[in-house]
């Protein structure tokens, strides 16, 4: 016992005050994305794995609809993986109970956890998935993330056929579902893309109450990541040929960029959204732009993945940002809190020339 | 701090009023104006095609109300009406065809949850506020009336 208590410290795995780091370098080794009509007639359209399907009218889709797109998304990743399925699942949504993940879950039999953390829940399920692999608890990991539009709009908003006008700061819930499987360096293979680091968010709430206004609302919670992560890495955000923010669509990233610049921290060139990159915004009328758990996980692996892959990127920061709120509590009057957590990517392709 | 204190939400609500789009209030009044303005048109022509047919003005409303009702459900049922009103905001909002629409909507939505606890629990999800304030207005305006003017005779 007592030798086992006298065992040899692992090598530290936290730099700063709060960011991991992962020396095994857990791989990304499979992904896919599945999005809706709409999204599939966007910009990133030859990305996704599968879209543009579904009807453009017709009565409004039920809960089992919301959890297609997870399930879709997830037996594509795990089609032709040699050696079995992932030990766990990782997942989540914006529903209640997050009832699509588990009832992708019920039919894809690997242990799961259901995760929440809105539109952030992305990286959350990354971070995690990473320090299963690193911990050695792991071989592999199925980590989904989805949204629908449809049925987010009937728990948060309205009946999706009532009419009403909303205002320009307000964001468009993004149909979109993607699954990861992360795995450990050997079976990723040197070349692969790896989860290098991540930083987990803090909640943050400047007063926003404004359902409809979520990039407001979650601007400061990604400010406040960003900086903690540069600051326990010692790095600037030269350091990433790219630093990519969940949703804060057109409103949000501009204030993201004030506060960091506040404090110093320039993105210049280096920041972009994924709210701004799903739809076509002068053709689909998404108002500030899109938003949604599925839409970052999508929008990153139609766009980002494939180009880390390739080594056109090198190192990316993966920031997905969530609105914390419910019905109940804007109703009430409550203010959003925010969440954003930060996963640096890192591409293992030989560099060019 | 994880909870920005007074100061520091006031500031941030400044920061974000000055970054936010403005509501084009403009466009949206004009929009507003020209589509429920034609919407009132159309059940004007209805209701004078009613009295043509031989009713009073008092007599024709009610039919005319039913149809703009009728009008007003089906292109909700066909998916229509909430792009009007995406468009034209309360000018498509506030006719009785905007009513229908809020009556419907929930009604197609929760059907799903069944005919008692979806559609008949939950159909005036968003017509509800409207029917309790336009009863409870209507009583503040019918005492003040009798408070005023008397019973009537």
């Amino acid at each position: 016992m007592s030798a086992l208590l006298a065992g040899p410290r692992p090598a530290a795995r936290r730099v700063g005050a709060g960011t991991w780091t992962f020396p095994s370098r857990p791989r990304l080794v499979r992904w896919a994305s599945v999005v809706g009509r709409l999204e599939g007639e966007g910009p990133l359209a030859a990305g996704f794995d599968e879209g543009g399907r579904g009807r453009r009218r017709g009565p409004p889709r039920g809960a089992a609809a919301a959890a297609a797109g997870g399930r879709r998304a997830a037996r594509r990743a795990l089609d032709g993986l040699k050696g079995g399925p992932p030990e766990l699942h990782l997942g989540g949504d914006l529903l209640d109970q997050n009832t699509p993940t588990h009832f992708a879950a019920r039919d894809l039999d690997i242990p799961a956890f259901g995760l929440f953390s809105a539109c952030a829940t992305l990286t959350a399920g990354l971070a995690e998935a990473a320090l299963a692999v690193d911990g050695g608890f792991c071989r592999r990991v199925l980590v989904t993330v989805s949204s629908h539009h449809e049925t987010a709009e009937r728990q948060y908003r309205f009946p999706i056929e009532f009419g009403h006008q909303r205002p320009a700061t307000a964001q468009w819930t993004a149909t979109a579902a993607a699954a990861f499987v992360v795995a450990g360096a050997e079976e990723g293979g040197a070349d692969g893309v790896a989860i290098a680091s991540a930083t987990p968010g803090r909640v943050i709430d400047y007063g926003i109450s404004d359902p409809y206004d979520m990039g407001s609302a979650m601007a400061p919670a990604a400010a406040d990541t960003i900086e903690r992560h540069l600051r326990d890495t010692g790095r600037s955000p030269r350091d990433y040929d790219a630093i990519v923010t969940g949703d804060l669509a057109e409103v949000g990233s501009e204030l993201l960029r004030i506060l960091l610049g506040e404090r110093g921290i320039e993105l210049g060139d280096r920041h972009e959204d994924c709210g701004l990159l799903l739809y076509d915004r002068r053709r689909h009328d998404v108002h500030a732009g899109g938003s949604g758990a599925g839409q970052c996980a999508a929008v990153f692996a139609a766009r980002h993945l494939p180009a880390l892959r390739a080594g056109r990127l090198r190192r990316v920061l993966l920031v997905a940002t969530g609105a914390l709120l419910s019905p109940t509590t804007y109703r009430q009057g409550e203010s959003i809190p925010a969440v954003a957590h930060a996963v640096a990517f890192e591409s293992g392709a030989p560099e060019a020339g | 701090m994880a909870k920005a204190d007074e100061r520091e939400r006031r500031r941030y609500l400044e920061l974000r009023s000055r970054v936010a789009p403005r509501h084009p209030r403009l466009r949206n009044a004009a929009r507003a104006f020209a589509v429920g303005g034609l919407i009132c048109a159309a059940g004007e022509g209805v209701m004078t095609y009613f009295m043509r047919l031989g009713l009073s003005a008092d007599q024709a409303a009610l039919p005319t109300a039913a149809l703009l009702v009728l009008f007003g459900s089906v292109l909700t049922g066909l998916g229509v009406y909430d792009r009007w009103v995406r468009y034209a905001g309360m000018g498509a909002s506030l006719p009785i065809t905007g009513f229908a629409n809020a009556i419907v909507a929930p009604a197609m939505e929760f059907r799903r949850e069944g005919w008692v606890m979806g559609v008949g629990a939950r159909m005036f999800e968003v017509a509800g506020p409207v029917i309790v304030f336009g009863t409870l207005a209507s009583v503040v305006v019918g005492l003040g009336w009798y408070l005023l003017a008397g019973p009537a005779r």
